[in-house]
C-alpha cells in the first residue's frame, strides 16, 4: 500500500461524495429538458441536503434505535462501496476488501436496514414499501449476478480492478456477449435505483411507491444521509457499470498523479453521458405495476444468461 | 485471443441478435410485434449475409442478401399484415404453457444446441463456424414457438423464422448455397404462405374462428 | 492432549449419560435439574468442543470397546471429519444446554427430571454417531437419537397435534434408517465385515457404487430433510420445545450431512460426475422449495423449520459441486466448495440454534406462536430483540457477518465450473448459481419478514405488554452464539486455516496454502481472483458512521423531536394497519403461485361477519404420501384377511405349516 495509493483512494471517495448529488441534479435536469420544462438548478440537491440538516429531526414516539442508526448505517455502507468501485483508478488498497459479489452483498445490506426501519414505525406505509423493496431486490439479485459472472467469466476474475485492467487492455472490438450484459446490467439498474419503469423517484402517490414508501417516516438530517446514499449508491452503479462495460480512461496499474488526473474528465464526461441516457430511459418510458417487475427483471435475467452462453459458444 | 477480422465480429454480433430475436418472438404476446420481430430478424439475417459476401468476395451472395431482404423483411411481411387487417385479427398470442416456463425451456434448447453444435462447428473450415450452435439454437426455438402457441398465424411466423434460422446455418457454415437452391427455397416458401393464406380463410368460415383447438373436432370418433 | 482425545470425546458422552440418569433420581425438582444439571451438560458440551477443535488435524485415533454383543465389538473413531463435527455439537449444544437451564418451567407436559434425561441422551446419541466406526454403533445410536428425539419432539403430548408430529418424524427417520441399513449392505460388498475400515478397503465395481451413494443420499437425505422426504421437518421442529427444536435444526440435521460426507467421500473410493449433478439440482429445488414456502408462513416456528429445509439445500448443493469437481480431478476446486459447505454447516448451527432459542424466548414471554399476534417486542425484550437482529443478518447472508462468508465460497465455487472439461455441464451449472441467488435473496426476504414482524412495529395484540424479557442464563447463551456468528464472519482465513485438515482428509488437497499467513484477507485462489476482507468493510462502516455523527452533530445539531407518526397524514392508525406476515408474502404467493396448493376462502361483500381464511399446503403431501398411506391401507386390508378371528382357522394354519415343514425337511 503506497502513500500515492491511500491519497488517491481518499480522493475517490471525496468525489463520489461530491459528485453524487451533482449526479442527481444533472439526471432531473435532461429529465426537464427532455420533457420540454424548465430544468432546476444544478446545485439544487445540494442546498436540499443543507436545509435538511440544519432541521430539527422529528422521530416517531415508538420507534427504536434501529431506526435512528440505519441513515448512517446505509451511509456507510454506500461510502465503503464508494471507497471500492474503481472510478479513477485500479490501484486503491480498499479494494482488495471487497470484490462484485461482496459488493452486491454491501448493497443488499443498505436494502434490509432500510427496510427493518421502515417496518419499526409500524405503519401500513413503511411495510408496502418493505415489502416491494425486498421482492424487486430479491428478482434483481440473480441477473445481476449473471451480469457479474459473465464479466468474471471473460476476464477471470471477480475483482473490479483486475477486471478493468484485463478489459483496458484488450483491443477494441465488438463483443456480444457484453453488449448483452450491457443491456441487463442497464435494466437491474434501473430496478435497483428505484428509477422509472419499475419506481419513480419523484411521485407523490403512495400507493405507487416502493423506495419512497420506506422512508416517509424520516426527517432533517436522517433524510439528508439517506437522500445523499441514495444519490451514492446510483453513483456506484453507474461507476460499476462503466468498469464493466467502458473501463476507458481510469488509470491502471499502479498509481501515477498525471494518470489519475486524466481520469477525472473522462469520468466526468461518461457519467455525463450516462446521466443524459439515463434521462432519456425514463422520459421514454412509463412506469410499470408492481406485478410486471418480475418480467422486466426476468428479462434482464435472460439477457445476462444469453451474455454467458454466447461468450460460452462464441469466445467473445 | 487473437480478435476475428471485422466482418467475422460483425457476423457475431448479428448471429447473436438473431438469437435475442427468437427469445423475443417466444415472448412475444402480440401478434403485430410479432410479425414486425421476425421482419427484424429478415433484415439482420440479410446484412449479415452481405457481409459474409463482403467478407468472402462471392458475388452470388449479394443475389442472397437482396433476395432476403425483398422477401423476409418486404414481401412476406406486407402480406402476413394484410392477412391480419382481412381476417381483423384483434387478439393477443396465448401460449399454452406461460411465458416464463417457456423461457426456461427455450434456455435448455440454447444449452442442448450448444453442445450439440460444437463438434459438428469443428468439422467446418469458416472462420464464423462458431454461430452454427445460435443457428441450430434459433430453429429449436422457432419449433418451440410452433408448438405452445394455440393461434394458427404465430405458428406460421415460427415455421417462418425456423427457415431463416436454417439459411443462417447455411451461411456461416459453408459461405452460403448455391444460387439455385436458395431461389427454389424462396419460391416454396411464397407458395407455401400463399396456400396457407388461402387455407386460414377457409378455417375462419368454418369455425368463425382462427383458434386451433376448434381443429380438434376433427379427429376420429366426434 | 491429542493422543487421548478419543478418550476424552467417550469420557464426555459417558458424563452426558450419567447427568440424564441423574436427572430421573428426582424427576419433579426443577431447581436442581435446571439450575445443577442442565448447566453441568452445557460444561460438558464446552469441553466436547474444545476436544473436537484440538482434534482437527492429520492424526486420527481409533479404539474398540468390548461393549456391543460378543462378536460385534463398538469401534470407535476420531478423525478430522468427526471432530469438525464434535466441535459443532459441543459449541451449539453447549449454548442450547444453558438456555435450556432458564427455560424448562414444570407444568409442561413432562417432568423436567425425565426431560433431562431424554435431552441428556440426545445429545450423547449424536456424539457416538459422529465417532462410531463400524455400521452397528453407527446404527444403534442412529436409532437412539431418533428415538429419543421422538420423546423430546412429543413432550406436550396432550395436545393431537403434538403427536401427529412426533408419529411423522419416527416414520421418517425409519425409512431413512432402512436407506441407511441397506447402504451400508451395499458397501460391505459381502465381506460380512461391517466396519468402516474393510468397507474402506472394499473395491466395489459396476453399479454398486452408485447403489451405495443413492441409498446414503436417500437415507441421509430423508433425516436431513431433503426433497421429498422433507415433510415431517415443518410439523416436527415447531411442535418440539424450542431448545429441541434448536438442538434439531442446528445439530441433528448436521449429523445426517456428516453420514453423507462419510459415505461418499470416505467410505466410496471414487465419485461419478453425475451423481454431483444429481445432488446439485436435488440441493437446489430443496432450497427454492424450501425458502418459497417459509415466505408465506405465518408461525414463526414453521417459518424457521422450512428455512433449515433451504440450509440443507445449499449444503446438499454444494455437496454436489465438491463431487463434481472431485470426479474432474480437481482437487484444489473440490476442496474449496467442500470449504464453503462445512463453512455453512458451522453458520447454519450458529444462527439457526440462536433463531430458534430466540422464539422460544418469544413464546415464553407472550404464550404465541402465530406471527399475526406479535409486533414491537423490540421495546419490551431488547436483549433478545437485538441477539436476533445478528442472527437474523446473518442468516440473510449479509456482510459482515458468517452467513457471507459460507455463501461468497460457494458462489466463487460455481464462478470455476466453466473449467470443467464437459461443456454440457459447464454451460448448465451457471445456471444453477443464479438459482442459488435467488434462494440467498429470498431468505433475505423471508428474514426481514421474521424480524419485523415479530420485534418491529406495533404490538398486534394488547397483552404483549406484559411479555418480560429472558432470564440471564438465556442471555448467556443467546450472546455466546450472537459472539460465535460475528467471530466466524470476520475471521474467516483463520476458521478455514482451522478446517483444511478435514479437507486435507476428504480430498486430498487443502484449500489455503499453507505458507500464505495473510489473515486479513480471504483469497481462495489468488487476490487478483477474488478477494474479501471482512474486518475491513466492518471498520471502514463503523468509521464511516462515528465519523459523520460526530461530523452532523459538530457541525449541525443533533435535536430530536418525539411525535406522532407522519404515515402521510393519515389520522387514526391503529397496529393492525400494519403488514401481517401473510401479507408480507403476498407478492411471492402471487408470483410462485405454482408451488403451493392453497385454500382461500374469500368474506362477499354481502357478509355480515366477514372471514377471510387462507391455508398454504404442500403438494408433496397430496401427490406423494396419502398415495402410499392409501395403498399401504389397501395392502394392509388386504393381508389382514388372514386375521378371521376363528381358532378353527389359526389351528389350520399351524396344521399347515407343520405339514409344509415334515414335507421339506424329509
Amino acid at each position: 500500500m503506497t502513500l500515492t495509493g491511500f491519497l488517491s483512494q481518499l480522493l475517490q471517495l471525496a468525489i463520489a461524495l461530491l459528485l453524487a448529488p451533482l449526479l442527481m441534479g444533472w439526471v432531473n435536469q435532461c429529465r426537464a429538458w427532455l420533457s420540454n420544462r424548465s430544468a432546476p438548478s444544478l446545485l439544487l440537491p445540494y442546498r436540499m441536503i443543507r436545509k435538511l440538516f440544519m432541521k430539527d429531526a422529528v422521530v416517531a414516539e415508538h420507534a427504536s434505535p434501529i431506526f435512528r442508526a440505519t441513515p448512517y448505517i446505509v451511509f456507510g455502507a454506500m461510502c465503503c462501496a464508494a471507497a471500492i468501485v474503481p472510478s479513477l483508478a485500479t490501484d486503491l488498497p480498499f479494494a482488495r476488501a471487497a470484490d462484485t459479489i461482496a459488493l452486491v452483498g454491501l448493497f443488499a445490506l443498505a436494502r434490509v436496514f432500510i427496510a427493518l426501519a421502515a417496518m419499526d414505525i409500524g405503519t401500513a406505509f413503511g411495510s408496502l414499501g418493505a415489502r416491494r423493496e425486498m421482492f424487486v431486490g430479491f428478482l434483481a439479485e440473480p441477473a445481476l449476478l449473471m451480469v457479474l459472472f459473465t464479466a468474471s467469466l471473460i476476464s477471470g476474475s471477480t475483482s473490479l480492478p483486475t477486471i478493468v485492467e484485463t478489459f483496458a487492455h484488450r483491443e477494441i472490438a465488438i463483443y456480444p456477449s457484453l453488449a448483452f450484459a450491457g443491456v441487463a446490467f442497464t435494466m437491474v439498474s434501473l430496478a435497483e435505483n428505484a428509477r422509472i419503469p419499475v419506481d419513480n423517484p419523484a411521485t407523490h402517490l403512495e400507493l405507487t411507491m416502493i423506495h419512497e414508501a420506506m422512508i416517509l417516516e424520516y426527517s432533517a438530517r436522517h433524510l439528508a444521509l439517506i437522500e445523499w446514499a441514495s444519490a451514492l449508491k446510483l453513483f456506484n452503479y453507474s461507476c460499476i457499470g462503466l468498469a464493466l462495460f467502458f473501463p476507458f480512461g481510469i488509470a491502471v496499474g499502479a498509481a501515477d498523479w498525471l494518470a489519475i488526473l486524466g481520469a477525472a474528465p473522462a469520468l466526468i464526461a461518461k457519467l455525463a453521458a450516462g446521466g443524459f441516457a439515463l434521462a432519456l430511459i425514463e422520459t421514454l418510458s412509463a412506469k410499470m405495476r408492481i406485478f410486471r417487475a418480475p418480467e422486466f427483471l426476468g428479462t434482464a435475467f435472460l439477457l445476462a444468461v444469453l451474455a454467458m452462453l454466447v461468450n460460452l459458444l462464441l469466445g467473445s | 485471443m487473437a480478435a476475428l477480422p471485422l466482418y467475422a465480429q460483425l457476423i457475431n454480433l448479428l448471429a447473436a441478435l438473431l438469437l435475442l430475436l427468437a427469445f423475443a418472438m417466444l415472448a412475444q404476446r402480440r401478434v403485430r410485434s410479432l410479425i414486425d420481430l421476425f421482419a427484424a430478424q429478415g433484415l439482420a439475417l440479410s446484412v449479415s449475409t452481405a457481409i459474409v459476401a463482403f467478407g468472402t468476395h462471392q458475388q452470388h451472395l449479394y443475389w442472397s442478401a437482396g433476395l432476403t431482404l425483398f422477401l423476409k423483411v418486404l414481401l412476406l411481411p406486407w402480406l402476413l399484415h394484410r392477412l391480419i387487417a382481412k381476417l381483423d385479427v384483434k387478439w393477443d398470442v396465448e401460449g399454452l404453457i406461460n411465458v416464463p416456463t417457456t423461457m426456461l425451456i427455450g434456455i435448455v434448447l440454447v444449452v442442448f444446441s450448444f453442445n450439440l453444435a460444437l463438434p459438428i462447428a469443428q468439422l467446418a473450415s469458416t472462420v464464423t463456424r462458431a454461430t452454427l450452435g445460435i443457428a441450430m439454437a434459433s430453429v429449436m426455438l422457432s419449433f418451440l414457438m410452433m408448438i405452445t402457441r394455440r393461434k394458427a398465424i404465430p405458428q406460421v411466423v415460427g415455421f417462418l423464422s425456423m427457415e431463416n434460422g436454417l439459411f443462417f446455418a447455411a451461411t456461416s457454415a459453408t459461405y452460403g448455397m448455391p444460387l439455385v437452391v436458395e431461389l427454389g427455397i424462396a419460391l416454396d416458401v411464397l407458395v407455401g404462405m400463399l396456400i396457407l393464406g388461402v387455407f386460414f380463410f377457409q378455417i375462419r368460415e368454418q369455425f368463425d374462428s382462427l383458434d386451433l383447438k376448434h381443429m380438434e373436432k376433427l379427429k376420429e370418433g366426434e | 492432549m491429542s493422543h487421548i482425545s478419543l478418550e476424552l470425546v467417550i469420557a464426555a458422552i459417558v458424563a452426558w449419560l450419567a447427568i440424564g440418569t441423574l436427572g430421573l433420581v428426582r424427576p419433579r425438582n426443577l431447581a436442581f435439574v435446571s439450575h445443577g444439571l442442565f448447566p453441568l451438560g452445557a460444561a460438558v458440551g464446552l469441553a466436547l468442543a474444545a476436544v473436537g477443535l484440538s482434534a482437527i488435524g492429520p492424526v486420527s485415533q481409533s479404539t474398540v470397546l468390548p461393549l456391543g454383543l460378543p462378536d460385534l465389538p463398538f469401534h470407535l473413531r476420531l478423525d478430522s471429519l468427526s471432530a469438525f463435527f464434535l466441535l459443532v455439537l459441543g459449541a451449539a449444544g453447549a449454548a442450547i444446554s444453558l438456555f435450556a437451564a432458564g427455560y424448562f418451567r414444570s407444568g409442561e407436559g413432562a417432568a423436567p427430571g425425565l426431560l433431562c434425561f431424554e435431552y441428556h441422551v440426545f445429545l450423547a446419541a449424536m456424539a457416538l454417531v459422529l465417532i462410531a466406526d463400524d455400521a452397528y454403533v453407527f446404527m444403534v445410536s442412529w436409532e437412539s437419537m431418533a428415538l429419543s428425539s421422538f420423546f423430546l419432539v412429543t413432550t406436550d403430548h396432550r395436545i393431537p397435534e403434538i403427536r401427529r408430529a412426533g408419529f411423522l418424524y419416527l416414520l421418517i427417520a425409519h425409512i431413512g434408517a432402512i436407506a441407511i441399513l441397506l447402504c451400508f449392505g451395499v458397501l460391505q460388498g459381502g465381506s460380512g465385515d461391517y466396519t468402516f475400515g474393510s468397507m474402506r478397503s472394499m473395491i466395489l465395481t459396476g453399479a454398486w457404487p452408485s447403489v451405495a451413494f443413492f441409498l446414503a443420499l436417500a437415507g441421509f437425505g430423508a433425516k436431513a430433510g431433503l426433497l421429498p422426504m422433507h415433510i415431517w421437518l415443518p410439523e416436527a421442529h415447531p411442535a418440539a420445545p424450542s431448545p429441541v427444536s434448536a438442538l434439531m435444526s442446528g445439530v441433528m440435521l448436521k449429523t445426517a450431512i456428516y453420514g453423507l460426507l462419510r459415505v461418499t467421500f470416505d467410505l466410496l473410493g471414487g465419485q461419478l460426475w453425475w451423481w454431483g449433478v444429481f445432488a446439485l439440482v436435488l440441493g437446489l429445488a430443496t432450497a427454492l422449495f424450501g425458502v418459497i414456502f417459509a415466505c408465506v408462513q405465518t408461525d414463526m416456528k414453521r417459518l424457521l423449520a422450512y428455512s433449515s429445509i433451504e440450509n440443507i439445500g445449499i449444503i446438499v448443493a454444494g455437496i454436489g459441486l465438491t463431487i463434481l469437481f472431485k470426479s474432474y480431478g480437481k482437487t484444489l476446486l473440490a476442496a474449496i466448495t467442500l470449504t464453503a459447505v462445512l463453512y455453512h454447516v458451522l453458520n447454519h448451527a450458529f444462527f439457526k440454534s440462536l433463531l430458534f432459542l430466540a422464539t422460544g424466548s418469544v413464546l415464553h414471554a407472550t404464550k404465541e406462536r402465530s406471527l399475526g399476534k406479535l409486533g414491537g417486542l423490540i421495546h419490551r425484550m431488547p436483549w433478545v430483540a437485538w441477539l436476533a437482529l445478528v442472527g437474523t443478518l446473518a442468516i440473510a447472508g449479509l456482510p459482515p457477518l458468517n452467513g457471507f462468508v459460507s455463501e461468497w465460497l460457494l458462489l466463487q465455487s460455481f464462478l470455476f465450473t466453466p473449467s470443467l472439461p464437459q461443456s454440457f455441464v459447464n454451460m448448465l451449472v451457471p445456471l444453477a448459481a443464479g438459482a442459488l441467488v435467488l434462494a440467498v435473496a429470498l431468505s433475505a426476504y423471508v428474514m426481514v419478514k421474521f424480524y419485523g414482524v415479530i420485534f418491529l412495529g406495533r404490538p398486534r395484540e394488547p397483552n404483549l405488554a406484559y411479555a418480560q424479557d429472558a432470564g440471564w442464563l438465556e442471555r448467556i447463551a443467546l450472546i455466546w452464539l450472537a459472539a460465535g456468528c460475528v467471530v466466524l464472519g470476520i475471521f474467516p482465513v483463520n476458521v478455514i486455516a482451522l478446517l483444511d485438515p478435514v479437507n486435507a482428509m476428504l480430498i486430498g488437497s487443502t484449500a489455503i496454502h499453507a505458507d500464505s499467513g495473510r489473515w486479513l484477507v480471504l483469497a481462495p485462489i489468488n487476490a487478483d481472483r477474488a478477494s474479501y476482507s471482512p474486518l475491513i468493510v466492518l471498520v471502514v462502516i463503523v468509521a464511516v458512521v462515528l465519523l459523520t455523527t460526530q461530523i452532523v452533530h459538530r457541525y449541525y445539531h443533533g435535536r430530536v423531536r418525539k411525535a406522532p407518526p407522519w404515515d402521510c397524514g393519515f389520522p387514526l392508525q391503529t397496529p393492525r394497519m400494519q403488514d401481517t406476515a401473510e401479507g408480507f408474502g403476498q407478492p411471492i404467493r402471487q408470483v410462485f403461485d405454482a408451488v403451493f396448493r392453497i385454500e382461500r376462502h374469500l368474506p362477499s361483500p354481502f357478509d355480515t361477519a366477514p372471514k377471510y381464511a387462507v391455508k398454504v399446503e404442500d403438494h408433496f403431501w397430496y401427490w406423494l404420501y396419502l398415495p402410499l398411506a392409501r395403498g399401504a391401507d389397501v395392502l394392509a386390508r388386504v393381508v389382514g384377511k388372514i386375521q378371521q378371528g376363528r381358532i378353527s382357522v389359526y389351528l389350520t394354519y399351524s396344521f399347515f405349516t407343520l405339514l409344509a415343514l415334515l414335507f421339506f425337511v424329509r
